[in-house]
């Protein structure tokens, strides 16, 4: 018996015919034929978050951007009119890597005029435009204006920068993130500018990772020891369940309860977690910027649930944004290095604490964050192996686990067709009929 | 060799564990690591007590702005956070079945 409802057709799952409810083959997660088609027909193409506006707060302020799955390296830059640009980080006089400190393949960030390249001086305006050639009079039939940097297609939605490797991109940002770009539209992303960023390499395949973040099965078990013992003994007994699903493929979302953040009663929780006041849900007391969140975007917590606690939209095809009842989200970005290995990069972010008691429960959630993700990853890894060992090549899903059906299945779609297709089999547009 | 840590007057039987202050999350996580259950049960024991009482001190002066003494208690705080987890959990330093799991610290608010 369910304790929230689910949809009539009795399932999650089954509410979008054609996902299907058999066993799914994880061969995509370690095939490495399949895991070059991923690169060429998804990460090439795709409009990929590299990070927020913050980052670039000034004219000339900077970072790069380290793409060694497609080995490209990019540049984001704020120009002089504001707009936010990208290049790729490579010098038009002979190719070196123009934006780099000390070690080449790493990133890097900073405030600068022109970009002035450590071989030969070559500069370059934030526009991208080639601004100085040394020794000039050297070169031949020099076209100074070709040789500018080579551009990155780069647009801003919400805050959140992206790019895309297409020269040509078959969609707008807008088009591509339909319909979470107005659904998730006008929380206030950009007053929650306190962040934590932190990032590891995993060796497990990228959408294993997705997999774990996108279900919430695992959670009372593999966490169990992270939760005071009558609670973790009782969600446990509960196991889990969402609130609700919703696929826009390719996106998707799990809104799942809270109720934590305050506990109805202190002894749920450790007993610093009553003092501090904050635990895995964040700090317990809303930031007055969420206006107790009665504002929310019309795609978080869909089912306007009262028990609601966090929302997981799982933004095609590597970007995840969090968004916590108590008032603060969390992005996760998952590079794929290797069909067996991917590098993964989260933020926290909050509004920026008034008071030493505020920095502190801040603190401490990024401190409780942290712990879960490294149990996540460590299982991970031993995830990888075992499906790489071959010895069981497809796996069950349960109706909690639609998101990663759903991702799985929406990688293989990409990839045979070689580019986004226009639908799925299981969305029943009115177009196919 | 020792630099003396300055807490609020206070505060200042919590000077045995003065080693908990550290600027870094890394630095903290990695204390805690090195660190055997004996002796963060010590410092979760002296700490939590007093821990409400260090908050409220503390929210009395700007955040961006914290004297010294204040500013070192704080951090001693964020030192009982990472602490707080093997004594109130686990009984071992590291979070169960994490093995070889690790996190870079890529940016971290100053404080």
């Amino acid at each position: 018996m369910p304790h929230f409802p689910k949809p009539e057709e009795g399932s999650w799952t089954e509410h979008y015919p054609g996902l299907g409810t058999g066993p799914v083959s994880y061969r995509d997660s370690y095939d490495p034929q399949h895991w070059q088609r991923e690169i060429d027909s998804i990460f090439t193409k795709e409009w990929l978050n590299v990070g927020r506006v913050e980052q670039v707060p000034r004219v000339g302020s900077y970072f790069t951007k380290e793409f060694a799955w497609a080995k490209k390296s990019i540049i984001i830059v704020k120009d002089r009119e504001g707009t936010v640009r990208a290049f790729h980080n490579v010098c038009r006089h002979r190719g070196n890597k123009l934006v780099w400190d000390d070690y080449p393949n790493e990133e890097t960030s900073g405030v600068c005029r022109q970009f002035s390249c450590k071989y030969h001086a070559w500069r370059y305006d934030l526009d991208g435009s080639l601004a100085f050639v040394q020794q000039e009079s050297e070169f031949f039939d020099l076209d100074k204006e070709n040789l500018g940097l080579i551009p990155v297609a780069c647009d801003v939605w919400e805050g959140f920068i992206f790019v895309n490797l297409d020269p040509t991109p078959s969609q707008t940002l807008a088009e591509a993130l339909d319909p979470l770009t107005e659904g998730l539209a006008g929380y206030p992303y950009g007053e929650m500018t306190q962040r934590y960023s932190v990032r590891s390499e995993i060796n497990a395949n990228w959408k294993l990772y997705i997999d774990a973040f996108a279900e919430f099965y695992h959670a009372p078990v593999l966490h169990q020891r992270q939760a005071a013992d009558a609670e973790a003994r009782k969600l446990v007994g509960y196991g889990f369940e969402a609130l609700h699903y919703e696929l826009h493929s390719p996106h998707s979302m799990v809104s799942s309860w809270g109720g934590m953040a305050p506990p109805k009663d202190p002894a749920m929780v450790k007993p610093i977690e009553n003092i501090l006041r904050s635990g895995l849900f964040g700090p317990w007391d809303k930031p007055a910027e969420v206006n107790n969140n009665e504002n929310l975007p019309p795609l978080v917590n869909p089912a306007r649930h009262r028990a609601w606690g966090v929302d997981s939209f799982v933004m095609w095809p590597n970007f995840m944004i969090l968004i916590w009842e108590p008032g603060w989200y969390l992005t996760y970005t998952y590079w794929p290095t290797g069909p067996g290995k991917h590098l993964f990069e989260s933020s926290l972010y909050f509004v920026p604490p008034k008071t030493a008691g505020e920095r502190l429960a801040q603190e401490f959630a990024f401190s409780t964050f942290k712990e879960y993700a490294f149990q996540d990853a460590n299982t991970l890894e031993a995830t990888q192996s075992m499906i790489e060992s071959g010895v069981v090549d497809t796996f069950v899903l349960n109706d909690q686990e639609i998101l990663c059906r759903h991702h799985h299945s929406v990688a293989q779609v990409q990839v045979k067709a070689g580019k986004r297709p226009a639908s799925y089999p299981w969305t029943q547009s009115a177009d196919q009929a | 060799m020792t630099t003396t840590i300055d807490f609020p007057d206070q505060f200042a039987e919590l000077a045995p564990y003065s080693a908990w202050v550290l600027e870094t999350w890394r630095e903290r996580y990695e204390l805690r690591l090195a660190s055997t259950m004996d002796e963060m049960q010590s410092f979760y024991d002296a700490t939590m007590p007093r821990l409400a009482e260090i908050i409220e001190h503390c929210n009395q002066f700007e955040v961006n702005d914290l004297p010294t003494p204040e500013r070192n208690i704080l951090l001693l705080t964020f030192g009982l956070c990472e602490a707080s987890f093997p004594v109130e959990a686990w009984r071992q330093p590291r979070v169960p079945d994490s093995g070889a799991a690790d996190l870079e610290m890529v940016y971290e608010p100053p404080l």
